[in-house]
Protein backbone atom coordinates (compact mmCIF):
# COMPACT_ATOMS: atom_id res chain seq x y z
CA UNK A 1 0.00 0.00 0.00
CA UNK A 2 1.27 3.23 -1.31
CA UNK A 3 2.54 5.52 1.80
CA UNK A 4 -0.49 8.71 2.17
CA UNK A 5 1.07 11.93 1.21
CA UNK A 6 0.11 15.40 1.55
CA UNK A 7 -1.21 15.96 -1.72
CA UNK A 8 -4.31 13.53 -1.92
CA UNK A 9 -3.86 11.60 -5.46
CA UNK A 10 -6.28 9.07 -6.75
CA UNK A 11 -4.90 5.59 -6.77
CA UNK A 12 -4.09 4.99 -10.73
CA UNK A 13 -4.81 1.70 -12.22
CA UNK A 14 -1.08 1.09 -12.06
CA UNK A 15 -0.52 1.87 -8.29
CA UNK A 16 -3.27 -0.31 -7.39
CA UNK A 17 -2.39 -3.42 -9.24
CA UNK A 18 1.20 -3.19 -7.55
CA UNK A 19 -0.43 -3.11 -4.32
CA UNK A 20 -2.39 -5.71 -4.85
CA UNK A 21 0.21 -8.19 -5.89
CA UNK A 22 2.01 -10.25 -3.35
CA UNK A 23 6.01 -9.67 -2.95
CA UNK A 24 7.44 -7.04 -5.35
CA UNK A 25 5.77 -7.56 -8.67
CA UNK A 26 8.20 -4.87 -10.37
CA UNK A 27 6.13 -4.38 -13.23
CA UNK A 28 7.91 -0.88 -13.49
CA UNK A 29 10.61 -2.66 -14.55
CA UNK A 30 9.14 -3.72 -17.73
CA UNK A 31 10.95 -2.68 -20.54
CA UNK A 32 8.32 -3.61 -23.54
CA UNK A 33 10.75 -6.76 -25.21
CA UNK A 34 7.94 -9.04 -25.55
CA UNK A 35 9.76 -11.67 -24.34
CA UNK A 36 6.39 -12.76 -22.18
CA UNK A 37 4.23 -13.04 -25.41
CA UNK A 38 6.79 -14.58 -27.45
CA UNK A 39 6.98 -16.95 -24.76
CA UNK A 40 3.13 -17.62 -24.43
CA UNK A 41 1.65 -20.67 -25.02
CA UNK A 42 -2.18 -19.13 -25.65
CA UNK A 43 -0.13 -15.69 -26.70
CA UNK A 44 -1.62 -16.18 -30.30
CA UNK A 45 -5.32 -16.06 -28.81
CA UNK A 46 -4.73 -13.12 -26.35
CA UNK A 47 -6.72 -9.79 -27.28
CA UNK A 48 -2.75 -7.83 -26.04
CA UNK A 49 0.45 -9.67 -25.32
CA UNK A 50 1.48 -9.11 -21.74
CA UNK A 51 3.99 -6.70 -22.74
CA UNK A 52 0.93 -4.62 -24.32
CA UNK A 53 -1.33 -4.60 -21.25
CA UNK A 54 1.92 -3.93 -19.24
CA UNK A 55 1.85 -0.64 -21.17
CA UNK A 56 -1.64 0.25 -21.30
CA UNK A 57 -1.51 -0.32 -17.35
CA UNK A 58 1.40 2.24 -17.22
CA UNK A 59 -1.01 4.33 -20.04
CA UNK A 60 -4.45 4.42 -17.36
CA UNK A 61 -6.05 2.48 -19.90
CA UNK A 62 -8.07 1.01 -17.10
CA UNK A 63 -11.39 -0.40 -19.10
CA UNK A 64 -9.12 -1.74 -21.92
CA UNK A 65 -6.83 -3.35 -19.50
CA UNK A 66 -9.69 -5.26 -16.78
CA UNK A 67 -12.12 -5.98 -20.08
CA UNK A 68 -9.49 -7.71 -21.91
CA UNK A 69 -9.08 -11.07 -22.45
CA UNK A 70 -5.36 -11.83 -21.82
CA UNK A 71 -5.46 -12.58 -17.96
CA UNK A 72 -8.19 -15.51 -18.91
CA UNK A 73 -6.09 -17.27 -21.42
CA UNK A 74 -3.28 -16.97 -19.25
CA UNK A 75 -2.67 -21.02 -17.97
CA UNK A 76 -0.09 -20.24 -15.20
CA UNK A 77 2.92 -22.09 -16.76
CA UNK A 78 5.52 -19.26 -15.67
CA UNK A 79 7.56 -19.10 -19.20
CA UNK A 80 7.05 -15.28 -19.08
CA UNK A 81 8.22 -14.84 -15.60
CA UNK A 82 11.01 -17.43 -15.75
CA UNK A 83 12.21 -15.85 -19.23
CA UNK A 84 11.89 -11.69 -18.10
CA UNK A 85 15.19 -9.89 -18.35
CA UNK A 86 13.92 -7.81 -16.22
CA UNK A 87 12.28 -10.56 -13.28
CA UNK A 88 8.49 -8.93 -13.60
CA UNK A 89 6.61 -10.94 -11.87
CA UNK A 90 3.89 -11.23 -14.99
CA UNK A 91 1.69 -14.59 -13.85
CA UNK A 92 1.33 -13.20 -10.48
CA UNK A 93 0.41 -9.63 -12.03
CA UNK A 94 -2.01 -11.26 -14.28
CA UNK A 95 -3.58 -13.09 -10.76
CA UNK A 96 -3.90 -9.72 -9.80
CA UNK A 97 -5.79 -8.50 -13.23
CA UNK A 98 -8.14 -11.11 -12.96
CA UNK A 99 -9.41 -10.04 -9.09
CA UNK A 100 -9.81 -6.60 -10.43
CA UNK A 101 -11.60 -7.47 -13.78
CA UNK A 102 -13.96 -9.92 -11.35
CA UNK A 103 -14.46 -7.21 -8.68
CA UNK A 104 -15.24 -4.28 -11.23
CA UNK A 105 -17.20 -6.63 -13.47
CA UNK A 106 -15.25 -6.45 -16.41
CA UNK A 107 -14.72 -10.29 -16.89
CA UNK A 108 -18.17 -9.83 -18.26
CA UNK A 109 -17.28 -7.67 -21.71
CA UNK A 110 -14.13 -9.79 -22.25
CA UNK A 111 -14.32 -13.13 -24.69
CA UNK A 112 -13.80 -14.82 -21.56
CA UNK A 113 -16.54 -14.11 -19.96
CA UNK A 114 -17.03 -17.71 -18.47
CA UNK A 115 -13.66 -18.00 -17.22
CA UNK A 116 -14.73 -16.14 -13.62
CA UNK A 117 -17.65 -18.84 -13.19
CA UNK A 118 -15.15 -21.74 -13.83
CA UNK A 119 -13.34 -20.31 -11.03
CA UNK A 120 -16.14 -19.61 -8.78
CA UNK A 121 -17.99 -23.20 -9.39
CA UNK A 122 -14.58 -24.81 -7.95
CA UNK A 123 -14.18 -22.94 -5.70
CA UNK A 124 -17.70 -23.41 -3.93
CA UNK A 125 -17.23 -26.78 -3.55
CA UNK A 126 -13.58 -25.97 -1.61
CA UNK A 127 -15.75 -23.44 0.45
CA UNK A 128 -17.97 -26.19 1.49
CA UNK A 129 -16.25 -29.28 1.86
CA UNK A 130 -12.21 -28.45 2.05
CA UNK A 131 -11.51 -30.13 -1.05
CA UNK A 132 -12.99 -30.24 -4.78
CA UNK A 133 -14.86 -32.22 -6.67
CA UNK A 134 -14.75 -33.00 -10.02
CA UNK A 135 -17.75 -34.02 -10.84
CA UNK A 136 -20.10 -31.22 -9.38
CA UNK A 137 -17.82 -28.77 -11.23
CA UNK A 138 -18.18 -30.38 -14.56
CA UNK A 139 -21.75 -31.06 -14.47
CA UNK A 140 -22.73 -27.82 -13.13
CA UNK A 141 -20.84 -25.61 -15.19
CA UNK A 142 -21.36 -27.26 -18.62
CA UNK A 143 -25.20 -27.43 -17.82
CA UNK A 144 -25.23 -23.43 -16.76
CA UNK A 145 -22.08 -22.05 -19.45
CA UNK A 146 -22.10 -24.69 -21.97
CA UNK A 147 -25.39 -27.09 -22.34
CA UNK A 148 -24.75 -27.41 -25.91
CA UNK A 149 -21.20 -28.82 -25.05
CA UNK A 150 -22.57 -31.51 -22.45
CA UNK A 151 -22.65 -34.23 -25.22
CA UNK A 152 -19.30 -33.17 -26.44
CA UNK A 153 -17.93 -34.23 -22.77
CA UNK A 154 -19.48 -36.93 -22.27
CA UNK A 155 -17.22 -39.85 -24.28
CA UNK A 156 -14.83 -38.24 -21.36
CA UNK A 157 -16.41 -38.37 -18.45
CA UNK A 158 -18.12 -41.71 -18.88
CA UNK A 159 -14.51 -42.88 -19.87
CA UNK A 160 -13.42 -41.46 -16.33
CA UNK A 161 -16.46 -42.85 -14.43
CA UNK A 162 -15.95 -46.20 -16.14
CA UNK A 163 -12.04 -46.67 -14.82
CA UNK A 164 -13.67 -45.48 -11.33
CA UNK A 165 -11.70 -41.78 -11.57
CA UNK A 166 -14.78 -39.70 -11.09
CA UNK A 167 -16.11 -39.53 -7.32
CA UNK A 168 -20.44 -39.66 -7.03
CA UNK A 169 -20.24 -37.31 -3.99
CA UNK A 170 -17.93 -34.84 -2.34
CA UNK A 171 -15.50 -35.41 0.07
CA UNK A 172 -15.55 -33.54 3.66
CA UNK A 173 -13.12 -32.77 5.59
CA UNK A 174 -13.36 -32.90 9.38
CA UNK A 175 -12.20 -29.07 10.20
CA UNK A 176 -15.02 -27.74 8.08
CA UNK A 177 -15.95 -25.55 11.30
CA UNK A 178 -12.00 -24.38 11.55
CA UNK A 179 -11.30 -24.20 7.77
CA UNK A 180 -14.58 -21.69 6.87
CA UNK A 181 -13.86 -19.77 10.10
CA UNK A 182 -9.90 -18.61 8.49
CA UNK A 183 -11.69 -17.77 5.08
CA UNK A 184 -14.38 -15.83 6.44
CA UNK A 185 -11.27 -13.88 8.35
CA UNK A 186 -9.24 -13.80 5.26
CA UNK A 187 -11.95 -12.18 3.01
CA UNK A 188 -12.61 -10.01 5.79
CA UNK A 189 -8.94 -8.99 5.95
CA UNK A 190 -8.81 -8.35 2.26
CA UNK A 191 -11.91 -6.09 2.04
CA UNK A 192 -9.57 -3.88 4.33
CA UNK A 193 -6.55 -3.96 1.90
CA UNK B 1 13.88 -41.31 5.57
CA UNK B 2 10.24 -39.28 6.64
CA UNK B 3 8.28 -36.86 4.94
CA UNK B 4 4.85 -35.18 5.34
CA UNK B 5 2.19 -36.12 2.77
CA UNK B 6 0.06 -34.31 0.70
CA UNK B 7 -1.42 -35.91 -1.99
CA UNK B 8 -3.73 -33.45 -2.77
CA UNK B 9 -7.98 -33.68 -4.43
CA UNK B 10 -6.99 -35.42 -7.76
CA UNK B 11 -4.93 -38.20 -5.88
CA UNK B 12 -7.62 -39.12 -4.13
CA UNK B 13 -9.34 -40.15 -6.93
CA UNK B 14 -8.77 -38.98 -10.89
CA UNK B 15 -5.21 -39.85 -9.92
CA UNK B 16 -5.95 -42.80 -7.26
CA UNK B 17 -3.11 -44.98 -9.33
CA UNK B 18 -0.42 -41.89 -8.91
CA UNK B 19 -1.05 -42.28 -5.64
CA UNK B 20 -1.20 -46.21 -5.28
CA UNK B 21 2.26 -46.24 -7.27
CA UNK B 22 4.00 -43.50 -5.07
CA UNK B 23 3.00 -45.69 -1.92
CA UNK B 24 4.00 -49.01 -3.39
CA UNK B 25 7.55 -47.66 -4.64
CA UNK B 26 8.33 -45.64 -1.47
CA UNK B 27 8.81 -48.50 0.85
CA UNK B 28 11.78 -50.23 -0.97
CA UNK B 29 13.32 -47.14 -1.23
CA UNK B 30 12.89 -46.53 2.33
CA UNK B 31 10.49 -43.78 1.83
CA UNK B 32 8.36 -42.97 5.05
CA UNK B 33 5.06 -40.74 4.45
CA UNK B 34 2.82 -39.44 6.99
CA UNK B 35 -0.29 -37.95 5.49
CA UNK B 36 -0.97 -34.63 7.04
CA UNK B 37 -4.25 -35.26 8.90
CA UNK B 38 -7.37 -32.97 7.43
CA UNK B 39 -5.63 -31.23 4.86
CA UNK B 40 -7.56 -29.31 2.46
CA UNK B 41 -7.76 -28.54 -1.57
CA UNK B 42 -4.83 -25.70 -2.23
CA UNK B 43 -7.08 -24.02 -4.72
CA UNK B 44 -5.53 -24.74 -7.57
CA UNK B 45 -4.99 -21.80 -9.61
CA UNK B 46 -8.66 -20.67 -9.27
CA UNK B 47 -8.59 -19.12 -5.63
CA UNK B 48 -6.11 -16.84 -6.55
CA UNK B 49 -7.98 -15.23 -9.30
CA UNK B 50 -11.41 -14.45 -6.70
CA UNK B 51 -9.61 -13.74 -3.10
CA UNK B 52 -6.08 -13.41 -2.45
CA UNK B 53 -5.80 -13.76 1.22
CA UNK B 54 -8.44 -16.38 1.74
CA UNK B 55 -6.05 -17.88 -1.52
CA UNK B 56 -3.10 -17.85 0.80
CA UNK B 57 -4.84 -18.83 3.92
CA UNK B 58 -6.37 -21.85 1.96
CA UNK B 59 -2.93 -23.07 1.20
CA UNK B 60 -1.04 -21.94 4.26
CA UNK B 61 -3.98 -23.82 6.50
CA UNK B 62 -2.08 -27.17 5.40
CA UNK B 63 1.44 -25.55 6.06
CA UNK B 64 0.54 -24.69 9.61
CA UNK B 65 -1.10 -28.42 10.16
CA UNK B 66 2.58 -29.60 8.69
CA UNK B 67 4.45 -27.17 10.98
CA UNK B 68 2.30 -29.04 14.18
CA UNK B 69 1.79 -32.26 12.94
CA UNK B 70 5.76 -33.05 11.63
CA UNK B 71 8.35 -34.26 14.21
CA UNK B 72 11.60 -34.58 12.40
CA UNK B 73 12.56 -32.91 8.95
CA UNK B 74 9.46 -30.62 8.50
CA UNK B 75 9.25 -31.32 5.04
CA UNK B 76 6.16 -32.27 3.42
CA UNK B 77 6.13 -34.19 -0.24
CA UNK B 78 3.98 -33.37 -2.89
CA UNK B 79 3.29 -35.34 -6.17
CA UNK B 80 0.78 -32.91 -7.70
CA UNK B 81 2.81 -29.95 -9.08
CA UNK B 82 0.32 -27.55 -8.32
CA UNK B 83 -0.17 -28.34 -5.26
CA UNK B 84 3.65 -28.18 -4.89
CA UNK B 85 4.14 -24.58 -6.60
CA UNK B 86 0.90 -23.63 -4.46
CA UNK B 87 2.74 -24.32 -0.98
CA UNK B 88 6.43 -23.20 -2.23
CA UNK B 89 4.97 -20.19 -3.29
CA UNK B 90 2.99 -19.15 -0.33
CA UNK B 91 6.11 -19.81 1.66
CA UNK B 92 8.16 -18.02 0.04
CA UNK B 93 5.67 -14.38 0.13
CA UNK B 94 4.80 -15.18 3.63
CA UNK B 95 8.66 -14.87 4.07
CA UNK B 96 8.75 -11.94 1.81
CA UNK B 97 5.88 -10.13 2.23
CA UNK B 98 5.46 -9.23 6.19
CA UNK B 99 1.96 -7.90 6.15
CA UNK B 100 1.01 -10.97 3.73
CA UNK B 101 2.10 -13.32 6.68
CA UNK B 102 0.74 -11.01 9.36
CA UNK B 103 -2.86 -10.88 7.80
CA UNK B 104 -2.91 -14.89 6.68
CA UNK B 105 -2.01 -15.52 10.58
CA UNK B 106 -4.66 -13.31 11.36
CA UNK B 107 -6.60 -15.49 9.66
CA UNK B 108 -5.36 -19.05 10.61
CA UNK B 109 -5.82 -17.56 14.44
CA UNK B 110 -9.45 -17.83 13.72
CA UNK B 111 -8.97 -21.29 13.27
CA UNK B 112 -6.28 -21.94 15.98
CA UNK B 113 -3.47 -22.63 13.70
CA UNK B 114 -0.77 -20.21 13.36
CA UNK B 115 2.60 -20.48 10.55
CA UNK B 116 6.01 -19.28 10.69
CA UNK B 117 7.22 -18.66 7.32
CA UNK B 118 9.69 -20.93 5.88
CA UNK B 119 9.36 -23.81 8.96
CA UNK B 120 8.31 -25.66 6.38
CA UNK B 121 9.61 -26.97 3.33
CA UNK B 122 7.42 -28.24 0.27
CA UNK B 123 9.06 -30.58 -1.73
CA UNK B 124 7.96 -32.34 -5.08
CA UNK B 125 7.94 -35.90 -5.29
CA UNK B 126 10.80 -35.83 -8.00
CA UNK B 127 12.59 -33.75 -6.22
CA UNK B 128 13.12 -35.93 -3.75
CA UNK B 129 13.41 -39.14 -5.99
CA UNK B 130 16.12 -37.09 -7.84
CA UNK B 131 17.84 -35.75 -4.98
CA UNK B 132 17.42 -37.15 -1.77
CA UNK B 133 16.91 -40.71 -2.89
CA UNK B 134 19.20 -41.14 -6.38
CA UNK B 135 19.03 -42.26 -9.52
CA UNK B 136 22.12 -45.03 -7.73
CA UNK B 137 19.61 -46.02 -5.24
CA UNK B 138 16.90 -46.32 -7.66
CA UNK B 139 18.43 -48.34 -10.24
CA UNK B 140 19.81 -50.97 -7.68
CA UNK B 141 15.85 -51.72 -6.52
CA UNK B 142 15.46 -52.69 -10.58
CA UNK B 143 14.39 -56.27 -10.97
CA UNK B 144 12.84 -55.81 -14.19
CA UNK B 145 14.55 -53.06 -16.26
CA UNK B 146 11.84 -51.88 -19.15
CA UNK B 147 14.23 -52.25 -21.59
CA UNK B 148 13.37 -51.41 -25.08
CA UNK B 149 10.41 -49.47 -24.28
CA UNK B 150 10.65 -45.81 -25.78
CA UNK B 151 9.98 -43.11 -23.04
CA UNK B 152 9.16 -39.44 -23.07
CA UNK B 153 9.22 -37.12 -20.15
CA UNK B 154 7.41 -34.74 -20.05
CA UNK B 155 7.59 -32.36 -16.55
CA UNK B 156 4.99 -29.95 -17.94
CA UNK B 157 5.43 -26.22 -16.22
CA UNK B 158 4.56 -25.77 -12.48
CA UNK B 159 7.67 -28.59 -11.21
CA UNK B 160 10.66 -26.20 -12.37
CA UNK B 161 8.93 -22.58 -12.69
CA UNK B 162 8.97 -20.19 -11.41
CA UNK B 163 11.06 -22.20 -8.64
CA UNK B 164 10.35 -20.40 -5.49
CA UNK B 165 12.31 -22.23 -3.11
CA UNK B 166 14.40 -24.91 -5.00
CA UNK B 167 15.76 -24.51 -8.11
CA UNK B 168 16.59 -28.36 -8.57
CA UNK B 169 16.57 -28.66 -12.16
CA UNK B 170 16.48 -26.12 -15.30
CA UNK B 171 13.44 -24.62 -15.86
CA UNK B 172 14.09 -24.74 -20.00
CA UNK B 173 15.26 -28.28 -20.88
CA UNK B 174 14.83 -30.32 -17.04
CA UNK B 175 16.70 -33.99 -17.17
CA UNK B 176 15.62 -35.37 -13.88
CA UNK B 177 13.00 -37.39 -14.99
CA UNK B 178 15.31 -38.39 -18.00
CA UNK B 179 17.79 -39.61 -15.29
CA UNK B 180 15.25 -41.98 -13.41
CA UNK B 181 13.98 -43.81 -16.80
CA UNK B 182 17.29 -44.76 -17.90
CA UNK B 183 18.15 -45.61 -14.21
CA UNK B 184 15.14 -47.97 -15.25
CA UNK B 185 16.77 -49.34 -17.99
CA UNK B 186 14.19 -47.15 -20.58
CA UNK B 187 15.47 -45.83 -23.90
CA UNK B 188 14.27 -41.82 -23.47
CA UNK B 189 13.69 -40.17 -26.52
CA UNK B 190 13.99 -36.43 -26.93
CA UNK B 191 11.16 -34.60 -25.75
CA UNK B 192 12.09 -30.96 -26.83
CA UNK B 193 8.37 -29.83 -25.53
CA UNK B 194 8.64 -31.51 -22.10
CA UNK B 195 8.62 -28.70 -20.24
CA UNK B 196 5.68 -26.99 -22.61
CA UNK B 197 2.01 -26.30 -20.89
CA UNK B 198 -0.82 -29.12 -21.31
CA UNK B 199 -3.00 -25.99 -20.75
CA UNK B 200 -4.21 -26.60 -17.50
CA UNK B 201 -7.78 -25.31 -16.96
CA UNK B 202 -8.16 -24.29 -20.46
CA UNK B 203 -10.11 -27.13 -21.63
CA UNK B 204 -13.20 -25.68 -19.55
CA UNK B 205 -12.39 -22.06 -20.80
CA UNK B 206 -11.77 -22.75 -24.72
CA UNK B 207 -11.36 -26.45 -26.21
CA UNK B 208 -9.91 -25.03 -29.59
CA UNK B 209 -6.68 -23.25 -27.37
CA UNK B 210 -6.23 -26.49 -25.11
CA UNK B 211 -6.29 -29.08 -27.86
CA UNK B 212 -3.91 -27.03 -29.89
CA UNK B 213 -1.64 -27.27 -26.64
CA UNK B 214 -2.30 -31.00 -25.73
CA UNK B 215 -2.00 -31.80 -29.95
CA UNK B 216 1.37 -30.38 -30.18
CA UNK B 217 2.58 -32.21 -27.01
CA UNK B 218 1.16 -35.10 -28.65
CA UNK B 219 2.42 -34.39 -32.15
CA UNK B 220 6.22 -34.11 -30.73
CA UNK B 221 6.16 -37.26 -28.92
CA UNK B 222 5.12 -39.56 -31.82
CA UNK B 223 7.57 -37.39 -34.01
CA UNK B 224 10.40 -38.96 -31.72
CA UNK B 225 8.51 -42.30 -31.78
CA UNK B 226 7.21 -42.63 -27.84
CA UNK B 227 5.74 -45.79 -26.93
CA UNK B 228 4.50 -43.71 -23.82
CA UNK B 229 4.58 -40.79 -22.08
CA UNK B 230 5.73 -40.35 -18.79
CA UNK B 231 4.57 -37.86 -16.15
CA UNK B 232 4.42 -36.46 -12.94
CA UNK B 233 1.42 -34.36 -12.48
CA UNK B 234 -2.07 -34.93 -12.35
CA UNK B 235 -3.34 -32.27 -14.34
CA UNK B 236 -0.59 -33.03 -17.59
CA UNK B 237 -1.78 -37.01 -17.30
CA UNK B 238 -5.42 -35.71 -17.11
CA UNK B 239 -5.00 -33.84 -20.43
CA UNK B 240 -2.96 -35.76 -22.47
CA UNK B 241 -4.93 -38.71 -21.70
CA UNK B 242 -8.54 -37.70 -21.12
CA UNK B 243 -8.35 -35.29 -23.87
CA UNK B 244 -6.39 -37.36 -26.31
CA UNK B 245 -9.85 -38.52 -28.28
CA UNK B 246 -11.19 -35.33 -28.29
CA UNK B 247 -7.84 -34.02 -29.86
CA UNK B 248 -8.27 -36.57 -32.00
CA UNK B 249 -11.45 -36.08 -33.08
CA UNK B 250 -10.96 -32.01 -33.47
CA UNK B 251 -8.05 -32.30 -35.46
CA UNK B 252 -8.57 -35.83 -36.90
CA UNK B 253 -5.74 -37.09 -35.90
CA UNK B 254 -4.87 -41.10 -34.92
CA UNK B 255 -2.49 -40.33 -32.01
CA UNK B 256 -2.50 -42.98 -29.45
CA UNK B 257 0.19 -42.60 -26.69
CA UNK B 258 -0.57 -44.13 -23.37
CA UNK B 259 -0.10 -41.33 -20.32
CA UNK B 260 1.77 -43.15 -17.30
CA UNK B 261 3.26 -41.51 -13.76
CA UNK B 262 6.96 -41.86 -13.29
CA UNK B 263 6.15 -43.71 -10.21
CA UNK B 264 4.10 -46.59 -12.00
CA UNK B 265 7.14 -46.77 -14.35
CA UNK B 266 9.20 -47.37 -11.64
CA UNK B 267 6.95 -49.89 -9.96
CA UNK B 268 6.91 -51.77 -12.68
CA UNK B 269 11.00 -52.14 -12.45
CA UNK B 270 10.63 -52.66 -9.04
CA UNK B 271 8.70 -55.96 -10.26
CA UNK B 272 5.23 -54.77 -8.71
CA UNK B 273 2.41 -56.09 -10.54
CA UNK B 274 0.35 -53.71 -13.17
CA UNK B 275 -2.68 -53.54 -10.74
CA UNK B 276 -0.45 -52.87 -7.65
CA UNK B 277 0.08 -49.23 -9.38
CA UNK B 278 -3.35 -48.35 -10.60
CA UNK B 279 -2.03 -49.51 -14.34
CA UNK B 280 -5.60 -49.60 -16.41
CA UNK B 281 -6.97 -46.42 -14.89
CA UNK B 282 -5.77 -44.78 -18.30
CA UNK B 283 -8.10 -43.78 -21.11
CA UNK B 284 -5.95 -44.31 -23.76
CA UNK B 285 -4.73 -48.17 -23.75
CA UNK B 286 -1.18 -49.10 -22.61
CA UNK B 287 -1.30 -52.21 -22.69
CA UNK B 288 0.08 -52.59 -26.29
CA UNK B 289 3.03 -50.48 -25.19
CA UNK B 290 3.67 -52.41 -22.06
CA UNK B 291 4.04 -56.00 -23.81
CA UNK B 292 7.08 -54.81 -25.45
CA UNK B 293 8.16 -55.08 -21.77
CA UNK B 294 6.25 -58.10 -21.08
CA UNK B 295 3.85 -56.65 -18.70
CA UNK B 296 0.24 -57.61 -18.21
CA UNK B 297 -2.34 -55.45 -17.73
CA UNK B 298 -5.64 -56.35 -15.52
CA UNK B 299 -9.02 -54.77 -16.71
CA UNK B 300 -9.71 -52.24 -14.64
CA UNK B 301 -12.49 -52.52 -11.95
CA UNK B 302 -15.63 -49.83 -12.99
CA UNK B 303 -17.02 -47.79 -10.42
CA UNK B 304 -19.19 -49.77 -8.07
CA UNK B 305 -22.68 -47.69 -7.34
CA UNK B 306 -22.64 -47.17 -3.35
CA UNK B 307 -26.14 -47.58 -1.57
CA UNK B 308 -26.09 -43.50 0.21
CA UNK B 309 -26.15 -43.56 3.91
CA UNK B 310 -27.20 -41.79 6.43
CA UNK B 311 -24.46 -39.38 6.64
CA UNK B 312 -23.78 -39.10 2.36
CA UNK B 313 -23.68 -35.75 1.03
CA UNK B 314 -26.94 -34.17 -0.54
CA UNK B 315 -25.68 -33.23 -4.41
CA UNK B 316 -24.07 -29.55 -3.88
CA UNK B 317 -26.43 -26.65 -4.70
CA UNK B 318 -25.15 -24.04 -7.69
CA UNK B 319 -22.76 -21.63 -6.43
CA UNK B 320 -24.81 -18.34 -5.70
CA UNK B 321 -24.87 -15.82 -8.72
CA UNK B 322 -22.50 -13.07 -7.71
Amino acid sequence: MAEATTQARAPTIFDRVVAATPGTPRLEMCIQCGTCGGSCPSGADMDHTPRALFAMIKAGMETQVLSSNTPWYCVSCYYCTVRCPQEVHVTDLMYTLKRFSIQEKYYQDSSSADAPPFSQTFIHYVENYGRSFELGLATWYHLKYHPLDMPKIMPMATGLLRKGRIDITPKKIKGMDNLKAILAKAKELEGEI
Amino acid sequence: MKYGYYPGCSLEKNAASYNMSTLAVAKPLGIEFQELEDWNCCGATEYMTLNRMAAYALITRNLALAEKQLTDGKQVAAPCSMCFLNMAKADHYLSEDATLAKNVNLALAAGDLHYTPGSVRARHLLEIMIEDIGVEAIASKVTKPLSGLKVAPYYGCLITRPGYLSKFDDYEYPTSLDKIMKGLGATVVDYPMKAHCCGGHMTQISQAVALELIRQLLQNAAEYEADIIVTLCPMCQLNLDAYQGDVNRFFKTKYHIPVLYFTQMMGLAFGFSAGELGIGKELVDARQALAKIGVQVPEAEPTKKKKPSKEELPMPRMPEES
